[in-house]
């Protein structure tokens, strides 16, 4: 009777796994079945670089949105990755006890947002703040990057901060002994010493921006063209296949999971160089 | 030199010590003794206020190093450069061994390669590790065995020309061979520093201290020169601790 209640939760178990690598197994072979062929149809190089997306005229180039999301996320990456690194060593070394305690839960909180939410704010205080200091319509590239700059902060924040406090007391305290200021040794004993982890917390960032559809949708304009300045409307991949999937059909449509293609190989070099990053600090 | 006077230290309610008053002498090596949690290493964190990251901690008294009072107005980045500290555990930064010399140095402001250079050759002939370290010095720290580990930590500790070095337990997680080197160059160490070293190895104390002071709940019961403290003891205290009736 026991024997038999330990192989059914080991088949529970094991099962439950299964689920798992059985969706990303599926995701992927959806994605690259129905994919492949349209980038095949296409052709590679016209595909990844034609700068000109008019589905109605059967000119199938995500160039501009490739580049769209490189920007929106490195924007993202500019604003978020140093505030949160450096909301990080605030909360590990500088907090008052009663502060953090309040700090913490905030910061948490801003995860759990969701994104429509982000979206919206961006809509109601980003975008007409810069359609009035810079003219334009103010959905652009830099509404969407400072949008997306806020939505990583939980994620960068969250993981440095664990990278920071996983670094031994001692290191910190060698470094006071030796007559260093706190400032000083927070940023050269500390800090150096969580560099894997803080690596790790901007790539999680970044993949989080890649990946964000809503936010970026309500607040980029989503012109499929290379944008020139800041000010001007970017449409990013996953904007792209969003915005158009719902009437698509036949080749356009094939393209559109193309680019989800392209979406999910970014994806999977960000998620390697993260791992390879956690390999190295365990070395 | 240190001079304490009616030190009295307190973790919130727990008086840790009690009315202390003794003096560290210019190179001499001065011991600490007692069991555990008599208040030696306390002792030992309050001459740099390593005890001020301690939420709870307290002291009141006077301790001066060389007349002027370190709890006063002296800065205390400051006086933790003219107080080096050898911590019981080796502590290298993960960093090479040259980096981990002179992060004192470019702490306080010297940024001249050459300067640099001379420092840390310096440093670790000071520290007997010399030797051993020159053909890798831009390996990193932590490849170092524990004792030469313990011995970059002496040499790290003196790139920034403290006058009193405090060692805590400096060998209690080294093996005999690296001990003996530790203890030979703590020998060496006097001749330009007051030591004040920590140690629960009543032997080490013989060996390498000029002075003795044995601690016991809080109280420093008796302070004197290793010798007379080890052969004739005043106190009955001392008498059965360092016969080996407790402790």
């Amino acid at each position: 009777m026991k024997r038999c209640k330990e192989q059914a939760a080991r088949l529970l178990f094991a099962l439950s796994a299964c689920v798992c690598i059985a969706a990303i197994a599926a995701i992927c072979l959806f994605l690259f079945a129905n994919g492949i062929p349209g980038i095949a149809k296409i052709g590679f190089f016209e595909f990844l670089s034609g700068s000109d997306w008019s589905p109605s005229s059967g000119a199938y180039g995500i160039f501009p949105m490739i580049l769209g999301s490189i920007y929106v996320t490195a924007g993202a990456a500019l604003l978020g990755v140093p505030i949160g690194i450096f909301t990080a060593v605030f909360l590990a070394k500088f907090c008052p006890n009663r502060l953090y305690k309040f700090c913490k839960p905030l910061v948490d909180g801003l995860a759990g947002i969701p994104s429509v939410v982000y979206g919206f704010f961006g809509l109601m205080v980003i975008v007409p703040f810069i359609r009035t200091q810079f003219g334009g319509s103010g959905t652009s590239l830099l509404a969407a990057s400072l949008v997306l700059g806020i939505m990583i902060l939980p994620t960068v924040i969250g993981v440095s901060e664990a990278a920071i406090r996983a670094v031994p007391q001692s290191y910190y305290e060698g470094s006071l002994a030796l007559g260093a200021s706190k400032e000083r040794s927070v940023f050269f004993a500390v800090l150096p010493a969580a560099k894997s982890g803080i690596t790790s917390a901007v790539l999680l960032g970044i993949g989080r921006a890649v990946g964000e559809t809503m936010a970026v949708i309500m607040v980029a304009g989503n012109q499929a063209v290379v944008p020139n300045a800041l000010t001007d409307g970017v449409r990013t991949l996953t904007a792209n296949i969003v915005l158009e999937m719902g009437y698509a059909t036949d080749l356009h449509r094939e393209a559109l999971i193309a680019t989800a293609v392209v979406l999910f190989v970014f994806i999977l070099l960000i998620n390697l160089s993260f791992s390879a990053m956690k390999r190295r600090k365990t070395l | 030199m240190i001079e304490i006077q009616n030190l009295n230290a307190y973790y919130g309610n727990f008086h840790a010590l009690k009315n202390i008053n003794l003096t560290f002498e210019k190179n001499e090596v001065t011991a600490l003794i007692g069991p555990s949690g008599c208040g030696k290493s306390t002792l030992l964190k309050t001459l740099n206020r390593m005890n001020d990251l301690i939420p709870d901690f307290s002291a009141k008294g006077l301790v001066s190093l060389d007349g002027e009072d370190i709890y006063g107005s002296m800065d205390v980045n400051a006086l933790r450069r003219r107080v080096g500290m050898v911590f019981q555990k080796p502590n290298p930064f993960p960093m090479s061994i040259y980096d981990n010399i002179a992060y004192g140095p470019r702490c306080h402001g010297v940024r001249s390669r050459v300067l640099l250079d001379s420092i840390v050759e310096r440093s670790l002939r000071s520290a007997a590790l010399w030797e051993e370290a020159k053909d890798c010095l831009k390996k990193s720290a932590l490849s170092l065995s524990g004792g030469q580990q313990q011995r970059l930590c002496v040499a790290r500790a003196l790139a920034v020309e403290p006058e009193v070095l405090l060692m805590d337990e400096p060998t209690s997680a080294l093996d005999p061979i690296s001990t003996a080197k530790i203890e030979d160059l703590i020998f060496e160490l006097k001749r330009q520093y007051s030591v004040v070293i920590v140690t629960h190895n009543m032997q080490q104390a013989t060996r390498v201290s000029d002075k003795t002071a044995f601690f016991l709940l809080g109280e420093a019961v008796e302070f004197d020169s290793t010798d007379r403290l080890f052969s004739a003891p005043h106190d009955k205290r001392t008498e059965d601790y360092i016969t080996g009736r407790f402790g």
